[in-house]
């Protein structure tokens, strides 16, 4: 093995435990939110600075690897990948840690199973997941078909948010006096929505490494 | 139209089959990077040029080797005209034991041009070219050993523009020399693309990367892949060059 192997390897554990920590963290928040447990989302806040910290360390990582060894071609792109994934695996944790903040301070300690119901978070929230879970997996088996399959699982987070501007506004005349739930609520599906717009970013990350390809801005690449 | 292009070249040392079918074509004012691990041909296949493979015994050449069209290993070429046309620069600086002035001047002189007001003209115009002049000015009459090693290769390279090539084929030219000798190597080959058309031979990946348009991968005698330097250097399309490149094999 090569040291710059070595090197590109140790980025690559290094970016599976941010994204094992990522993933927790999303599996956390939803959790906090069926159950709207105030503990569980402090656990999210506590932990969301290790996220920070992750996100640091592996951008100095890739600083490192180019300024010393001037990666080239696939070592380039997965540089290049790793320092553009980090920067999503943020932005979604961030996300977990805004629906966190939400339980947190709330001064409610239940929700409205209807609004939950309605709202259809807890299926958003599975979807968000399933396309982080499975970029990791694409990312670990370099199958870029994988990272395609992520594109379509968006699309169905985004029919649904799409539809919740109705949703909520109908919940609100039913429901005048939960009109800051529900507007929460509103809030948490953007989330959620930008969650999945982040895993889409991050396949595309995915299939520049593997195939250097560019799908950013061409949809008809990302069938 | 190609100002360099082999078809189907073949080259044997003997018994040793040296260059395997190759083809290739370099466009004028190019700079073309021929990188592989040692042995691999790109140096025998960059001596073709200048026929400088003529010299070595037991060597067989097949396939058509152009320049500007015109078959260079054609009956009744002249050698002599082809190497004015096609300059050289090597891997170690090779001054003549000669003043700065008269390693500029000497190409012309053996091509029996004396004129003083000629000579003068295209040796300040050749160091200048070459980006040595600044430095060496008041130093014209000394000899060319006093001079650092970076800026004996600019000499070398000044005497080789001094004749006017059209294309300049560089070996290895900044393998022996240090970052700043080589920065200044480098810039210089950015300079000259305008005027020449050039090959370099380099074992030095970021290099072939910084200083040329094209590049060719070579291995046991076979060009693997030859493409944009910027295609080449992100996305090569052949396994064995993404291993020599990123230094898993070679």
């Amino acid at each position: 093995m090569t040291h710059l192997e070595t090197e590109l390897s140790n980025l690559r554990l290094e970016l599976n435990e941010m994204w094992a920590l990522v993933i927790s963290q999303v599996k956390e928040s939803q959790y906090a939110l069926l159950n709207f447990d105030k503990d569980a989302a402090s656990e999210i806040l506590f932990k969301e600075k290790m996220v920070d910290v992750f996100e640091l360390k592996l951008d100095r990582d890739c600083e490192n690897i180019i300024a010393l060894y001037n990666p080239v071609a696939s070592d380039l792109r997965l540089t290049l990948a790793v320092i553009k994934i980090v920067l999503n695996l943020e932005r979604i944790a961030d996300f977990a840690k805004g629906i966190a903040k939400y339980i947190a301070k709330s001064p409610r300690d239940k929700i409205n199973p209807e609004l939950l119901e309605v709202s259809r978070v807890e299926e958003l929230l599975t979807n968000a997941l399933a396309m982080l879970m499975d970029a990791k997996t694409s990312l670990d088996n370099e199958n870029s078909r994988m990272a395609i399959s992520i594109f379509s699982k968006d699309s169905l987070i985004d029919e649904v948010t799409n539809g919740s501007n109705k949703v909520i506004s109908d919940y609100i005349l039913k429901h005048p006096d939960e009109i800051d739930e529900a507007l929460n609520m509103h809030n948490i599906i953007r989330k959620i929505e930008r969650m999945g717009d982040h895993s889409s970013n991050i396949a595309e990350e995915i299939v520049f490494y593997i195939e250097a390809k560019v799908l950013k801005h061409n949809k008809a690449a990302r069938k | 139209m190609a100002n360099i292009e082999t078809k189907n070249v073949n080259l044997y040392y003997g018994d040793f089959h040296a260059l395997k079918d190759i083809s290739m074509q370099m466009e004028k004012n190019t700079v073309t990077a021929l990188i592989g691990p040692s042995g691999c041909g790109k140096s025998t296949y960059l001596r073709l040029f200048n026929r400088m493979n003529d010299l070595i015994d037991n060597v067989k050449i097949q396939g058509d080797v152009l320049i500007d069209d015109e078959d260079i290993y054609r009956k009744g070429i002249n050698v002599d005209e082809l190497r004015i046309k096609v300059g050289m620069v090597f891997q170690k600086p090779n001054p003549f034991p000669k003043s700065v002035f008269e390693n500029v001047a000497y190409g012309l002189r053996v091509n029996g041009i004396n004129d003083k007001h000629i000579v003068e003209e295209t040796v300040v115009r050749s160091l200048k070219q070459s980006a040595l002049w600044d430095e060496v000015q008041d130093k014209l009459q000394k000899s060319a050993f006093e001079l650092s090693g970076g800026q004996q290769q600019r000499l070398c390279i000044a005497r080789a523009l001094a004749i006017s090539p059209s294309i300049v084929l560089m070996d290895e030219p900044a393998s022996a020399l240090d970052p700043i000798s080589t920065a200044k190597i480098e810039e210089l080959i950015h300079e000259l693309k305008k005027e020449y058309t050039i090959v370099i031979v380099t074992h030095n990946m970021q290099q072939a990367g910084r200083v040329s348009d094209f590049t060719g991968f070579f291995y046991i005698g076979e060009l693997i892949e030859f493409g944009k330097t910027v295609d080449i250097f992100t996305s090569p399309k052949k396994h064995q060059t993404e291993n020599y490149i990123t230094g898993r094999f070679g």
